[in-house]
């Protein structure tokens, strides 16, 4: 496997150029700083603190109750190992407005960088397309990542893309911590906002 | 013979606005499942493990939709850190219907100690349960607790009995579990 170079914090802004045409679902920790970071933490944002593994499925309701929008799902390689099996039910509901995005830094950041399975043996995108999804791609060079946003625009949903990153830290953004505010500011944003 | 209350049920979705169901197949479910898959204006979601209905339910939720989630007993347990991580915390609304078993003259020992911590693990994250002991209770707290998931952003469990659902369909084609 090839040593990782990319820098997490610089991904996002490059796969999503026009984040305002998004809606955005993170999972906890890293992902979830580098969403709030990528949006300015705009009302097209909800990021978790907890409930690990929940994005995928989150952002699955979302793409399949507003099939008019672009959803993105940012998670990272342990939450979504966590519920790994969620992408089978998207691959099954196979919504064209879903985008996942796996920021894969090989290990569990937010308790203290302990190694993780994609360090080993797991290969994310290959258990993304074993599930079935439409469209899947790894992106881990600077040439991945000039492509990532046509590849997002063009191929079919659901898609996913698994990014490989160092075990660097995520974006440095405070975030708003109130769920129930944000919640209720996601979903007026939701269903107030023209699709994009 | 009296309905079966599935139709009930699912006369309470179309009422309430349900717009997409979440389930893991059951054989006290079935009935439900197929009213609301055949239904095209409902989204049926078949899910992997139970966990991935109340993520589901949220995502609903913050489109401005209404969802349910069907289960049995024993994957309540799978929705745990879920439904109090990500439901109670944000004050989601959550309405779900679970098909007990471990109960009422349960055979599978492997049955028994998840379903009798149903409700007191429930009630513990912050969900309020309705307890159908019979058939005639299903139909009136299916439409209640759809109101009161949906007119006061709280988690609600109806959990159908297995006195409700019968020995009969659990053990349809199988010895196992009988005395």
């Amino acid at each position: 496997m090839r040593q990782a170079t990319l820098d997490r914090r610089d991904v996002l802004a490059r796969i999503f150029p026009d984040p305002d045409r998004y809606l955005f679902i993170s999972g906890l920790a890293g992902p979830a700083r580098d969403t709030a970071g990528l949006t300015k933490d705009g009302a097209n944002t909800f990021t978790m603190a907890g409930a690990m593994g929940a994005a995928t499925t989150v952002g699955l309701g979302l793409a399949l109750s507003a099939p008019d929008r672009k959803v993105a799902v940012v998670t990272g390689d342990g939450e979504l190992l966590m519920n790994i099996g969620s992408l089978v039910t998207v691959a099954s509901m196979a919504p064209p407005n879903l985008t996942i995005v796996c920021i894969d830094n090989g290990c569990h950041g937010e308790t203290g960088g302990q190694t993780g399975h994609t360090s080993r043996t797991a290969n994310l995108e290959q258990i993304a397309k074993g599930a079935g999804i439409a469209s899947s791609t790894v992106v881990e060079t600077e040439a991945d990542l000039d492509k990532a946003a046509a590849f997002l625009e063009e191929m079919p949903g659901p898609r996913f893309i698994q990014v490989r990153v160092t075990d660097g830290p995520p974006t440095n953004y405070k975030r708003n911590f109130n769920m129930a505010e944000c919640r209720i500011r996601f979903r007026t944003a939701a269903m107030n906002t023209a699709g994009g | 013979m009296d309905e079966h209350w599935s139709v009930d049920g699912h006369r309470h979705f179309k009422a309430a606005g349900i717009r997409q169901v979440a389930y893991v197949p059951d054989a006290g479910l079935t009935k439900l499942i197929e009213r609301c898959r055949e239904d095209n204006e409902i989204e049926t979601v078949m899910c992997a493990t139970e966990e991935e209905g109340i993520g589901l339910a949220a995502g609903a939720w913050l489109a401005g939709q209404k969802s349910a989630v069907l289960m049995q007993s024993s994957g309540v347990g799978n929705t745990i850190n879920a439904i109090a991580s990500l439901i109670t915390s944000a004050h989601f609304p959550l309405f779900t219907i679970v098909t007990m078993r471990g109960q009422w003259g349960e055979g599978n020992p492997w049955q028994v100690p998840m379903g009798q911590a149903v409700a007191p693990v429930l009630e513990a994250i912050g969900v309020k349960t309705f307890q159908a002991d019979t058939a005639a209770d299903v139909s009136p707290m299916i439409e209640a607790g759809l109101r009161m998931a949906y007119s006061t952003d709280q988690a609600i469990a109806v959990l159908v009995s297995q006195r409700v659902i019968g020995s009969k369909v659990w053990v349809a084609g199988s010895s196992e579990g009988k005395p």
